[in-house]
């Protein structure tokens, strides 16, 4: 197979994936949700096998290292509207963290799932390149731990104009913590659409969210 | 040769990221270390925007792409997926609505309470 062949096909779906809802205009048309399943679509079309594709296509994710690394400009960026608002900051994505983890530990007793369903589950508020490690670290399943990322963001992206109208949750600030924190960078992309404070806060959420996951996960993922 | 800088920077810090993951018996993934390390450089001024925000902005815009091949990766494990399809798919909404709630209305009864403090 050739070795651009996977690059330059996730690189187009994910185009295809801008431009079909730009033309379309739907929320629910995710670019990266088109992404993956135009990808898989293709692969099973044409009889290509997900390692042949993978060959080339892993060069990607080996750049979600360095990519994680830079999410530390937004992150300096926004110290100023950080430290202004710190106690709301950080009460609102620490409770938000700790919300993750126990509603999923409830769920997870009350379906009986196995510790490795349970794990591969714990960081998925979190931004992928984060979750991956931490679902790794914690023996998860990591390609289930991308989908949940993937599908949690995609859901929070969808679902928050009509969320937080029915939770009456009003203020910019507010609302860009919630998306940041619930549904990491898919969710920031709503709230960057939203206005500049929700995309500054949203931001913000992702790298401190994931931090606190990080420094979490361990002691949560040993609960069941 | 702007770029070339930029990317060196970039590698160099994660690599520190890597080795700090390397030594540490921490679960945290070499991203975050280099993310830390990054942060910690610009704050000290031995590092300015201008210095990485190219190739940064780069990775950035970038980011969304890196995700599809691990979750192309699904088509592999399906079988995996589908015996906890059910409860898979219960957690991950019920929890995302949980989360936006319970961030969402305690930063908003922060910033009321520092309102009415200020009146």
């Amino acid at each position: 197979m050739f070795l651009y062949f996977g690059m330059f096909l996730s690189i187009a779906a994910y185009l295809f994936g801008m431009w079909l809802k730009k033309k379309l205009g739907w929320a629910v048309l995710n670019p990266l949700l088109s992404a993956v399943l135009l990808v898989i679509a293709f692969l099973k079309a044409a009889h290509i096998s997900y390692a042949d594709y993978n060959t080339g296509a892993q060069y990607i994710s080996y750049l979600l290292t360095p990519a994680t690394v830079c999410l530390a400009i937004p992150l300096y960026k926004q110290l100023g509207l950080l430290k202004k608002n710190f106690v709301a900051v950080a009460l609102g994505i620490t409770s938000g963290v700790a919300a993750s983890a126990a509603s999923i530990f409830v769920m997870a007793l009350l379906f009986k799932l196995e510790h490795v369903h349970y794990v591969s589950l714990l960081p998925k508020s979190i931004t992928t390149a984060i979750g991956m490690g931490v679902s790794e670290e914690a023996g998860g399943i990591v390609t289930l731990t991308v989908i949940s990322i993937i599908l949690t963001g995609i859901f929070g992206n969808i679902i928050a104009d009509a969320w937080f109208a029915f939770t009456r949750i009003k203020s910019p600030l507010a609302k860009g913590l919630a998306l940041g924190t619930a549904a990491h960078a898919i969710g920031t992309a709503r709230a960057l659409e939203m206005g500049e404070v929700e995309g500054a806060m949203s931001s913000l959420s992702i790298a401190v969210s994931g931090l606190l996951t990080v420094a979490v996960a361990p002691v949560v993922s040993g609960l069941l | 040769m702007k770029y070339m800088k930029e990317i060196a920077i970039i590698f160099g810090v994660t690599l520190a990221g890597e080795i700090l993951h390397a030594l540490l018996p921490l679960p945290v993934p070499a991203g975050v270390y280099g993310l830390f390390l990054l942060l910690a450089l610009l704050c000290s001024g031995r590092l300015r925007l201008p210095d990485v925000e190219h190739v940064g902005g780069l990775l950035l815009d970038l980011m969304p792409v890196m995700f599809i091949p691990a979750a192309a990766g699904l088509m592999e494990s399906a079988a995996e997926l589908r015996a906890v399809l059910v409860p898979f798919l219960t957690i991950t909404f019920v929890s995302t609505l949980f989360v936006m709630t319970v961030t969402g209305r305690v930063a908003e009864a922060v910033l009321k309470g520092k309102k009415e403090e200020g009146r």
